[in-house]
């Protein structure tokens, strides 16, 4: 276990290094990143200054290392514009984005679950069809597309939901006031619906298809028959022997689902109006300012392969046979 | 998934040979037996439009008439006749004949990002599979890296640096996605190398260039094609997204996630049209996509059917 442990941890240091070289690569890609911190009407001396400053005259794996550097100790220079530490503006806004990725989880999961199960026992029938059918059309639709319609339908016409706003749960406990924090669950959930479901739907869909195939697959393994030649009842059957060893690539894909949702919350907070790193990064877009771009990238990485990292190890507890891999 | 893919075999022979079983349970299921043509029609429709836009399109899709800005789909003018059918943006142009254009450039991105990381993974996945040893480990490496973290995060990196742009587009999503037939056609290639038609030319000497091109690429690319499918519907997708955000494709050739990027001022006022057209042209077409790759899934493979083997 211990072996298995280094190795992973190796690994994901490896890839780090590779996540990091990448995104400091990106910046050489239109030639001399020099241009992408100056305003256009800088003059010859204050490009040469700027150069200077960002160390951008030097070769490039003094360069990258320097960037290292900078990365271990949490700086990855300041935004063009508001001239605070790019990570630390990432950081302000991490604990919103993380509400909303871990709700939009939450939803996938637990509906996609009884939905796939259903779709399974029932297959060939009308409900396996309609379930089947919605799942395509949710991997079918941009997920933008469908917070734009929410808003339009339930937001305005219905006025179900509120179409943005926000009340912070997770930035008073990380703060270490959980009472505050806990109490703002209530309210915070009508905000958090809409944004929370245009992001979770194309996982919920694919979660869903993924249930369903699985639970066939287990469904005809001779165990299975097994159980029921026993005379056992269906339920015990299909709860006990058959959905928990369907739920095996559920859990795998659970920690590729946060990545994939991370990503998602780009544009959904644009369109929310949702105060996390998403619009951070789209406001930063517009305005070219590439440190916090770049801050945005390496945390959500660093974020996705330790959480990779530590699913992978978990993983490994629960089932002996992939240490030995 | 290795595995799987590993121990089917040559999956070509079913595409010359269906078996009629096949058949009867696609017909088991009267969906699913409709589905598929119900893509090949849709699909079917949007190519068209694409390539005869000229034709089809009422309307110049740049033309602006500010008198006419807004107007709602299907509603008569003074002289009863309806002019948008679709209705009217922000600016007064056609939102119908803007589809129409839309078309174009969707599908063109799509298709040409799946060429670009389907020969690059394709290659790459090949050569892995068949040199094995350092160049396979470092190959592989590479797509590990790749997949460990979110890409899109990286191509709006690289968009943000390089300017948006179809020309910067294309490579970016292309790259997004070759780590997956990379996989794929290694798995393939190293099955394919205990084969008699792959050890024949080998004994004879042919060159290696020779023996991937001719005996192992046409025995990989079946459930390469079926990813093509699904990767064209999500480098639609992926358009989509990035024109959103404004790092796609340049304001004045229309896109679908273009013309839902310029929608976003008109949401606020309960003007639904402009953006819910675009968004359902663009779920149609990808729609159409993956009902047809699980369709080609089911068809070429059925041992992978069943498996989301994305």
């Amino acid at each position: 276990m211990g072996q298995y442990i280094t190795r992973r941890i190796l690994q994901s240091i490896i890839v780090i290094i590779g996540v990091t070289l990448l995104s400091f690569l990106t910046l050489h890609l239109a030639g001399d990143p020099t241009y992408l911190y100056v305003s256009e009407r800088a003059s010859a001396e204050e490009i040469e200054a700027t150069r200077i400053k960002l160390g951008f005259d030097k070769p490039l794996p003094t360069q990258y290392l320097n960037f290292l550097s900078g990365l271990a100790r949490g700086d990855l220079g300041l935004s063009i514009r508001s001239r605070k530490p790019a990570v630390d503006l990432v950081m302000e806004r991490l604990p919103a984005t993380l509400e909303l990725t871990l709700f939009a989880m939450l939803i996938s999961t637990i509906i996609a679950i009884p939905i796939g199960i259903i779709a399974a026992i029932r297959r060939g029938t009308v409900t396996d069809g309609s379930i089947m059918l919605v799942a395509m059309l949710g991997q079918s639709m941009p997920s933008f597309w469908l917070g734009i319609m929410l808003i339009l339908f339930v937001g305005l016409q219905l006025k179900i939901l509120p179409i943005s706003g926000h009340v912070a749960v997770l930035d008073p406990i990380f703060q270490g006031n959980w009472a505050e924090g806990l109490s703002n669950i209530p309210k915070a959930v009508s905000y958090l619906i809409m944004p929370a479901v245009t992001i979770g739907l194309f996982s919920l869909s694919r979660n869903a298809r993924l249930v369903r195939s699985s639970m066939l697959e287990v469904l005809s393994q001779d165990y299975v028959t097994t159980a029921r030649s026993k005379g056992l009842s269906e339920r015990i059957v299909i709860m006990k022997h058959a959905f928990r060893n369907a739920l095996i690539p559920i859990v795998t894909m659970l920690g590729l689902e946060f990545g994939f949702l991370l990503s998602g919350v780009v544009v959904t907070e644009t369109v929310f109006s949702w105060p996390g790193v998403g619009r951070l990064v789209t406001n930063a877009i517009t305005q070219r300012d590439i440190p916090v771009v770049q801050a945005a990238v390496v945390v959500f990485s660093v974020m996705f392969i330790s959480l990779n990292l530590f699913i992978d190890i978990l993983y490994a507890q629960l089932d002996p046979r992939i240490r030995l891999r | 998934m290795t595995t799987i893919v590993q121990s089917s075999p040559a999956p070509v022979v079913n595409l010359l040979t269906p078996e009629v079983s096949e058949w009867r349970r696609a017909r088991r299921s009267l969906l699913k037996a409709k589905w598929p043509l119900l893509g090949f029609f849709i699909l079917g429709v949007v190519v068209f439009m694409a390539l005869f836009a000229g034709q089809i399109a009422p309307k110049d899709p740049n033309r602006q008439s500010l008198i006419e800005r807004l107007m709602e789909p299907m509603k008569p003018n003074a002289e009863g006749k309806i002019d948008y059918i679709l209705g009217t943006d922000g600016l007064g142009r056609d939102l119908w004949s803007r589809i129409i254009y839309g078309a174009q450039i969707s599908l063109a991105v799509g298709v040409m990002a799946v060429m670009v990381g389907g020969i690059m993974g394709t290659s790459l996945g090949i050569i892995a599979g068949y040199r094995g040893g350092r160049v396979d480990d470092f190959i592989m490496r590479l797509a590990d890296i790749q997949l460990a973290f979110p890409f899109i995060l990286l191509a709006i990196m690289v968009l943000v640096v390089l300017g948006p742009g179809v020309w910067n587009l294309i490579p970016v999503l292309g790259i997004g996605q070759w780590v997956t037939y990379a996989r794929i056609a290694r798995g393939q290639t190293i099955y394919q190398l205990e084969k008699e038609y792959v050890e024949a030319p080998r004994a004879m000497g042919a060159s290696d260039r020779r023996i991937m091109l001719r005996a192992i690429l046409p025995n990989v690319l079946a459930p390469l094609i079926v990813i093509a499918s699904f990767n064209v519907a999500s480098a639609i997708l992926a358009e989509a997204s990035l024109s959103f955000l404004g790092l796609g494709v340049p304001p004045t050739v229309p896109t679908w996630g273009g013309i839902l990027n310029e929608s976003r001022d008109q949401i606020l006022a309960g003007k639904w049209w402009p953006a819910f057209f675009p968004g359902l042209a663009i779920m149609l077409t990808v729609l159409s996509l993956n009902i047809l790759g699980d369709w080609l899934r089911d068809f070429l493979d059925p041992r992978l059917r069943g498996r989301d083997a994305k």
